[in-house]
C-alpha cells in the first residue's frame, strides 16, 4: 500500500512538473493558467488556492492510509485512541472541518469571485460584440456598425467589452480561457460575457459544447488591439469588399458570383449575400481559414476551395474541381479582399 | 458445514436440494429464477459490454495519441464517444453493480433464499440483455448514437441528425430503463421484506444500505430520463415541439430533465462501490466499521441530496445567479456524507489489524482515486471555476476518477473478494496484487494528465487537435496509460479464469467475513441456506454461537422450510418473521416476454407501428400466460 501511494505521488509530481513548461506563454494561447484579464486572473487565483487546500486534504487521507499500513499490527490509533476517538475523527474531520472549509469556499467563490466574472450590466460597456455560433464557425458582428466578420474577433485592449453570444443552429459554447469563463450559446437565448484584456495580443478560443461533426474545428482568435489600431480595423471592416483591380481578379470575381460560392457567402457591395458560410468581405485581413483550421495563405486558400472536405470533413462547403487558371483567379480576388 | 450436520439435518438438506433444483444445461439458464444464476448471467453479459466499451476507449485514445491523427473519421469518433459513455454507464457499471453484485449478494447477505420476485428478476436480466443488443445493433450498422451520452438538443433533433442514430439511443434507453426499474423495485421489496429474523434495519449490512439507496434513487431518477426520451422521440417522429424555441419549447428542458436523472445517476454508480468498500474493509481490518450508523445514514443521504444538485451541469447555460448559487450550495452539501465515509473507511483500517490482500488493495486504490475525483468535484461547486473548466478535459479527468477509479476499482476488488464464494476456489494472490499495481498505475497515467489538458484549454468531445497547443505529451501519456490499464484488467480476468478451474479449494469463509454470505457453502446451494439464520448483529457471521445455534435448529428442523419452495418474510423495521412466502420456480415466460418487448422496440425503431402494436399485444398475452395460476406441485 505504501508503495502504491508513493508511486501515485511520484506520478502526480512528475506530471505536475511536466505541466510547468507548458505554463510558459505563447501568443495565441488557450491556457487557463495564463490569465490576461482581471476575470481570468480571479479564476486562476481560485484554482491555485483550491489546489493547495485539496492537495493538503489528499495528503491527509493518504497519510491515514499509509498509517493504516505501517501500523497494521496494532489495532489502535497512534495516540492510543480506539472506537470513541475514531468516531470523533470521523465526525470532527468528516463533518465539522468540511463544513467550515466548504462554507469558506462558498462565500469566496460563489459570492465574490462570481461578481468579478459576472456578465457586464446592460449598457455598462462602450462596445458590444455579437457572436453567433454556426456549424462550424463563429459569425462576428459589431452592432451599430456594418462590420461583419468570422472567427477572428477584434477588441480594444483594456476596454470593457460586452460579448453577446447566441446561435443560429445547435448549442455552442464561447470560451477564450485567457480572458474569461465560458458561456453557452443556446437557441432563443442571448448569453453575455465580459471581455476585458489587460494586454494587447492574440487569445485563442474554442467551441466548448459538442456541436456535431466538426466541433473540433470550431476555434477562434480574439485580438486585443491598441485602441487606434482597433478603430482602423473596424473602419476597414465596415467598408464593402474591394473591387477587383486586375484582369485576373476580375475573372476571380466573375467566377465567385457565377459559382455556388455566392449562395453561401456574403461579400458586401456585391450580389453575393449567402449567410450559411462566413462573411468574406474582408477575408484577406484574417489570418486563418476554416475557423482556424488552416493559415490564411495563398496556397492554403487554393487547396481549401478544392479540398475543404479533406481538412474539415462534413463542413458545408463542397469541394470544387477547378482549372489552375480558375483557382488562381479566385484566390487572387479573395486575396484582394483586405 | 455439511460435515457437522447430523442425520436428521442431512435428510432435510436432501429434501431442500430436490425442492430447489433447477433444470440442467442451457434450458436451465434460459428459464432460471435463481438469483445467483441471474447474477452470473448479468456478470458475464456486462463483462462483454465492458470489453466493448473498453475497445471503444482504446480506439479513441489511439486517435488522440497525437495531434492530427487520422485513425478514426470524425463520424466514427463521435459514435464511439457516445457508445463508450452509454455502454459504461447503462450496460456496464449499473448492471454490473446492481444486476451482478446486487443479485448475487443481496439475498445471501440478508439470509433469504431468493429475491422477492424471482421471475421479475429474470425478466430484468433478459430486458437488459436485449436492450444492450438493441443499442449495439446501431453500431454495427454504423448508425450508433452520435450526439454524446448526454444527447443535447437541438443537435439530436431531426434537422441536425436525420438518421436512426438517435432513435437507437432514445428507444434503447427507454427499453433499458424498464429493466432497471423492475430490478430496483425488486431490490427494495427484497431488502424490506426478506431479511432474516432479527436483522432489524440497524443490523443491515452497509452493502444492503447502499443497494437500498441505489434502488430508491433509480425509481425516482429514471422517470425523468424516460420522460425526456419520450419527448425526444415524439419531437423527432411525431411532429411535437417540446424543445423547439420557435414553437414555445426550450432546449434547456432537455438538459434539466436529463440531469435530474443524470446526476442521481452518478450516485447510483458510486453507491454500490461504497457498499463494496464497506464490505471489504471490515473483513480485512477484522473489525466492524467505525461510526456504523453514521455511514449507513451517509449512504442514504448521498442518494437523497443527489437529487438537488443537477443544475451544476448547466452552470454555463446562462441560468440566473440565484439558481447557480442554490445548486452550488447543494453540491457542496453532498460532499459531507462522502467525507464521513472516507474518514470512516480510513479510520476503520487504522483501528483494525488490516491484512493488505488484493481486495483491500483495490479498496485502497479506490479511496485514493475517490478523494482525488471528489476534490476536483468540489471545485465545480465554485461556480466561476466550473464555468471555466466545464466541457474541458478537467471534467473528463474528474469523472473518470469517480467512475473508473472510484466505481470500477471496488468492482474489481469485489470480483477478487467474492470469487471464492461464487466458485469455491481461490484466486492467485501474487498475480492479483500485480494486477492491482498495473491497473492502479494505468488508471493514474490515463486520467491524471487530463486535469492538465483541461487547464491548458483542451475541450471535450473533439476528435482531433492541432499541433502547438502543448497537449501532445499529455495525450500520449494517457494513451500509454490506457494500454497499461488494459493489461492490468486482462491480468485480473486471466487470474480469475485460470483460478476458476485450477485454483485451490477456498472453503466457505476464506477471509473471515462478517456477513451472512460467508456462513454458507462456496458456491452456495440453490436454496442458499439449509436453515434460515437468526441474526443479532450487523456482522452475524462473527457471532459464532449464533451460527452454532443455526446448526442446532437444522437438526431440530426449525426455520428449515423443507416442505416447499419457500422463504420467510419479516416485518420491515424489526425483521420479526410474519409470513412464509411460496416462491415461484423456473419459468420460460420472462424470456418470452422480453423477446416480445424487443420486437416492440425494433418495430418502433423502424416505425412499423402496426407491427409494434402486434408485439405489444403479444406481450400482454404472455403476461396473462405468466400469471395463469400454475397447478400446485405434487
Amino acid at each position: 500500500m505504501l508503495r502504491s501511494l508513493w508511486r501515485a505521488a511520484t506520478i502526480a509530481a512528475t506530471t505536475a512538473a511536466l505541466a510547468l513548461p507548458a505554463v510558459a506563454h505563447a501568443d495565441g494561447g488557450q491556457n487557463m493558467l495564463h490569465p490576461e484579464s482581471k476575470q481570468a486572473h480571479a479564476i486562476w487565483t481560485l484554482w491555485w488556492v483550491m489546489l493547495g487546500v485539496s492537495a493538503f486534504g489528499f495528503a491527509v487521507i493518504v497519510f491515514l492510509l499509509v498509517l493504516g499500513w505501517v501500523r497494521r499490527d496494532r489495532a489502535s490509533l497512534p495516540f492510543g485512541g480506539g472506537e470513541r476517538a475514531g468516531t470523533a475523527i470521523v465526525v470532527g474531520a468528516g463533518i465539522f472541518v468540511m463544513i467550515a472549509l466548504l462554507s469558506a469556499l462558498f462565500v469566496w467563490s460563489d459570492i465574490f469571485v462570481l461578481k468579478t466574472t459576472e456578465a457586464p450590466a446592460a449598457s455598462s460597456t462602450r462596445l458590444t460584440v455579437k457572436v453567433i455560433g454556426k456549424q462550424w464557425f463563429w459569425e462576428v458582428r459589431y452592432p451599430g456598425t456594418a462590420a461583419v466578420t468570422a472567427n477572428e474577433i477584434h477588441i480594444p485592449v483594456r476596454t470593457r467589452v460586452n460579448l453577446e453570444g447566441t446561435t443560429a443552429d445547435v448549442i455552442h459554447s464561447f470560451w477564450v480561457p485567457e480572458l474569461n469563463r465560458k458561456t453557452d450559446m443556446i437557441p432563443g437565448q442571448v448569453n453575455r460575457i465580459l471581455l476585458d484584456a489587460d494586454r494587447a495580443g492574440t487569445y485563442r478560443g474554442q467551441c466548448a459544447e459538442y456541436c456535431g461533426l466538426q466541433h473540433a474545428h470550431m476555434s477562434m482568435f480574439v485580438f486585443a488591439d491598441p485602441v487606434p489600431v482597433f478603430r482602423r480595423w473596424l473602419a476597414n471592416e465596415e467598408r464593402p469588399g474591394r473591387a477587383p483591380a486586375t484582369a485576373q481578379e476580375r475573372l476571380g470575381r466573375r467566377l465567385f458570383m457565377s459559382m455556388p460560392c455566392s449562395g453561401c457567402h456574403t461579400i458586401r457591395g456585391t450580389p453575393a449575400a449567402g449567410t450559411s458560410g462566413p462573411d468574406l468581405t474582408h477575408l484577406a485581413s484574417r489570418t486563418t481559414i476554416g475557423a482556424l483550421t488552416l493559415d490564411n495563405t495563398r496556397s492554403n486558400l487554393a487547396d481549401w476551395i478544392q479540398n475543404s472536405q479533406r481538412y474539415k470533413p462534413g463542413n458545408k462547403m463542397p469541394g470544387f474541381t477547378l482549372t489552375k487558371t480558375e483557382t488562381g483567379a479566385l484566390v487572387a480576388y479573395l486575396e484582394r479582399l483586405r | 458445514m455439511a460435515a457437522t450436520v447430523t442425520e436428521p439435518g442431512l435428510e432435510r438438506v436432501r429434501r431442500l436440494e430436490t425442492i430447489w433444483d433447477e433444470p440442467h444445461g442451457v434450458l436451465g439458464w434460459l428459464t432460471t429464477t435463481d438469483h445467483k444464476r441471474i447474477g452470473l448471467l448479468y456478470f458475464f453479459t456486462t463483462l462483454v459490454f465492458f470489453g466493448a466499451g473498453g475497445v471503444e476507449a482504446l480506439l479513441m485514445r489511439t486517435q488522440l495519441s497525437q495531434a492530427n491523427e487520422k485513425v478514426l473519421s470524425p463520424e466514427t469518433y463521435d459514435q464511439l464517444m457516445t457508445m463508450h459513455g452509454v455502454t459504461m454507464i447503462f450496460l456496464f457499471v449499473i448492471p454490473m453493480t446492481i444486476g451482478a453484485f446486487g443479485n448475487y449478494l443481496v439475498p445471501l447477505m440478508i439470509g433469504a433464499r431468493d429475491m422477492a420476485f424471482p421471475r421479475m428478476n429474470a425478466l430484468s436480466y433478459w430486458l437488459f440483455l436485449f436492450s444492450g443488443v438493441f443499442i449495439y445493433v446501431g453500431l454495427f450498422m454504423h448508425a450508433a448514437p452520435n450526439a454524446g451520452w448526454f444527447n443535447y438538443v437541438p443537435l439530436a433533433l431531426k434537422p441536425y441528425n436525420p438518421g436512426r442514430n438517435i432513435d437507437f439511443y432514445a428507444l434503447g434507453l427507454i427499453f433499458n430503463s424498464v429493466s432497471s426499474t423492475a430490478a430496483a423495485i425488486n431490490f427494495i421489496v427484497t431488502i424490506f421484506k426478506l431479511r432474516a429474523p432479527g436483522m432489524s434495519m440497524n443490523r443491515m449490512p452497509l452493502f444492503i444500505f447502499a443497494m437500498l439507496a441505489v434502488s430508491l434513487s433509480l425509481i425516482f431518477a429514471l422517470p425523468s430520463l424516460t420522460t425526456d426520451l419520450v419527448f425526444l422521440e415524439l419531437q423527432r417522429n411525431a411532429g411535437f415541439h417540446f424543445f423547439d424555441v420557435a414553437h414555445g419549447g426550450s432546449p434547456l428542458l432537455w438538459q434539466h430533465l436529463f440531469w435530474l436523472f443524470g446526476h442521481p445517476e452518478v450516485y447510483i454508480i458510486i453507491l454500490p462501490a461504497m457498499g463494496i468498500a464497506t464490505s471489504i474493509i471490515p473483513t480485512f481490518a477484522k473489525r466492524k466499521m467505525v461510526a456504523f450508523p453514521l455511514v449507513a445514514l451517509a449512504e442514504l443521504l448521498v442518494a437523497f441530496i443527489g437529487f438537488g444538485v443537477w443544475a451544476h451541469h448547466m452552470f454555463a447555460t446562462g441560468l440566473p445567479t440565484i439558481q447557480l448559487v442554490f445548486f452550488a450550495a447543494a453540491s457542496m452539501m453532498v460532499v459531507i456524507p462522502s467525507s464521513i465515509q472516507i474518514y470512516a473507511w480510513t479510520i476503520t483500517v487504522n483501528l483494525g489489524r488490516p491484512d493488505f490482500r488484493a481486495p483491500l488493495m483495490f479498496i485502497g486504490g479506490f479511496i485514493a482515486f475517490f478523494v482525488l475525483g471528489g476534490l476536483s468535484g468540489i471545485m465545480f461547486a465554485a461556480i466561476p471555476f466550473d464555468q471555466a473548466t466545464t466541457d474541458t478535459y478537467f471534467v473528463v479527468a474528474h469523472f473518470h476518477f469517480i467512475i473508473f477509479g472510484a466505481a470500477v476499482f471496488p468492482i474489481l476488488g469485489g470480483m477478487y473478494y467474492w470469487f471464492p464464494k461464487v466458485t469455491g476456489r481461490m484466486y492467485h494472490e501474487g498475480v492479483a496484487k500485480a494486477s492491482f499495481w498495473l491497473a492502479f498505475v494505468g488508471t493514474a497515467l490515463t486520467f491524471f494528465p487530463m486535469h492538465m489538458l483541461g487547464l491548458l484549454g483542451m475541450t471535450r468531445r473533439i476528435y482531433t487537435y492541432p499541433n502547438g497547443m502543448g497537449w501532445g505529451a499529455y495525450n500520449l501519456s494517457e494513451t500509454i496509460g490506457a494500454f497499461i490499464l488494459t493489461a492490468g484488467l486482462l491480468m485480473i480476468f486471466a487470474n480469475l479464469a485460470y483460478s476458476r478451474f485450477r485454483g485451490p479449494a477456498a472453503g466457505p469463509d476464506p477471509f473471515g467475513g462478517g456477513t451472512l454470505e460467508w456462513s454458507t457453502t462456496s458456491p452456495p446451494p440453490h436454496y442458499n441456506f439449509p436453515v434460515i439464520p437468526v441474526v443479532r448483529s450487523a456482522y452475524p457471521n462473527w457471532d459464532r454461537e449464533d451460527r452454532e445455534a443455526d446448526r442446532a435448529r437444522l437438526r431440530r428442523g426449525e426455520l428449515v422450510f423443507d416442505e416447499g419452495h419457500e422463504t420467510p418474510a419479516a416485518t420491515v423495521v424489526d425483521a420479526v418473521p410474519d409470513e412464509v412466502l411460496e416462491m415461484p420456480s423456473e419459468s420460460p415466460w420472462p424470456l418470452v416476454l422480453s423477446v416480445c418487448t424487443a420486437g416492440l422496440f425494433v418495430m418502433l425503431l423502424v416505425r412499423h407501428y402496426v407491427v409494434a402494436g402486434v408485439f405489444a399485444l403479444l406481450a400482454l398475452l404472455v403476461l396473462a400466460a405468466w400469471h395463469w395460476k400454475e397447478p400446485e406441485e405434487e
